[in-house]
């Protein structure tokens, strides 16, 4: 059995998860990762994704968006700026908002921000994937 | 001695002002209740984003970064976080006169206001206001935060300011909450606080790299701290206004008290004196 580690997710507005895993997935900037206890150190830069956490008695999966994650042998701690469980996932403004974000980018529109659109897109991609 | 009616409308006027001092009470300890929750919740983020971004840079050797460093204009943005509405004690002017009593050059400053009084004392003291986003602190949010933040570090980005200050109270418990003046940018901490920390002295490792990385983790720093200072800054506003309130209430009501009690004198004055006139009159005629 792998050693457990301390794993804290934490967004502005509440605690979302404390305890421990044996195993820690998530999406960041430079790609998927796992993370199991005894990590170098890193400090590394959230992209939108599902976060998987691999507990003793299972696994527990949300969605996490932006933020970042400080990997520290014994602990890691995701500070995300908004995150949240498939059962607080609204399913139906998940696929308006793909939708939406969808015809921007194609649409083309003058002075249209396609950072903003292409996370947003990416944002409920996740939503409705985390749902599958 | 001043008549019966004088003291009757003095006395009745201070009573409406008691109902309207009460009714504010009431209204900024029910938002206070909800703000201090608000504020409950905000901080272990703030606490968390605090104590990582001091052990990253307690386990980062040497990286220099635009925003670790003091930009050359000697400019600063000050963030002043105040309310919007008055009648809540020294809450705003502490702020002001926290701010005012740096020794800052008043022409180097830029005021980033949020809350109208904060803004308006401060034009008033001759500051530039570079922006107004008092309409922040009706209800902020994590979006607000970030709007402003974005605002800030692009000026910084940019050169026009060299250092980025916040004033807002923070709120310590019910009755304690102090202004408190923070440095922003650049991040600096002192060595006991990188120090004390670290257990093992393992280097910090980024990904993809220090530069990308710090980019985007100063401002999301930035972001909520400024959250958090909002956050509390309103749970703040309510409980010095519940206090005042509270006061004010309490004054009044001793002043009622007061008033009462010469009302009754001085009835009880004419009609000993009225009484005094009707038996020296009946002693006259017989």
């Amino acid at each position: 059995m792998a050693e457990i580690f301390q794993v804290e997710i934490i967004t502005p507005d509440r605690v979302f998860y404390s305890g421990s895993a044996n195993m820690l997935e998530f999406n960041t900037e430079s790609g998927e990762i796992g993370v199991y206890a005894r990590h170098i150190p890193v400090t590394t830069v959230l992209r939108p994704g599902i976060v998987t956490i691999h507990e003793e008695g299972g696994e527990k999966k949300a969605a996490v968006h932006g933020g970042f994650a400080e990997i520290l042998g014994d602990r890691v701690t995701l500070l995300a700026e908004q995150a949240e469980w498939p059962d607080e996932i609204d399913k139906e403004r998940a696929e308006q908002a793909k939708e939406r974000a969808e015809k921007r980018l194609k649409g083309k529109e003058e002075n249209l921000d396609v950072l903003r659109a292409e996370l947003s897109l990416k944002r409920a991609l996740t939503r409705i994937e985390l749902l599958k | 001695m001043a008549s019966m009616k004088d003291i009757k409308r003095r006395r009745s006027s201070i009573q409406s002002t008691q109902q309207i001092t009460k009714a504010m009470k009431l209204v900024s300890t029910v938002k206070f209740q909800k703000a201090k929750g608000r504020a409950e919740q905000v901080h272990p983020y703030f606490e968390h984003m605090y104590r990582s971004i001091v052990s990253i840079l307690g386990r980062s050797d040497n990286i220099s970064h635009p925003y670790l460093t003091a930009g050359e204009s000697s400019r600063k943005a000050v963030v002043v976080m105040t309310a919007n509405r008055g009648l809540a004690g020294g809450y705003n002017s502490n702020i002001v006169k926290l701010l005012t009593s740096q020794g800052f050059t008043k022409e180097d400053v830029d005021v980033y206001a949020v809350g109208s009084k904060g803004k308006e004392a401060l034009a008033h003291r001759g500051y530039t206001i570079k922006a107004d986003e008092s309409e922040i602190m009706e209800a902020p949010n994590y979006n607000d935060a970030k709007a402003l933040c974005d605002k800030v570090l692009e000026s910084f980005s940019a050169g026009e300011v060299g250092e980025i200050y916040l004033v807002y109270t923070h709120f310590k418990n019910t009755v304690v909450h102090e202004p408190e003046l923070v440095k922003l940018l650049p991040v600096e901490f002192s060595d006991e606080e990188l120090e004390g920390k670290e257990e093992s002295k393992l280097l910090m490792n980024y990904e993809p790299n220090p530069e990308e990385a710090l980019n985007e983790i100063i401002p999301k720093y930035v972001t909520s701290l400024f959250y958090g200072a909002l956050v509390e800054a309103v749970a703040s506003e309510n409980a010095a206004r519940m206090q005042a309130m509270d006061n004010a209430t309490n004054n009044a009501e001793e002043m009622i008290e007061d008033l009462s009690l010469k009302y009754n004198r001085a009835r009880q004055g004419s009609i000993t004196q009225e009484l005094t006139e009707i038996i020296a009159g009946a002693e006259a005629i017989s």
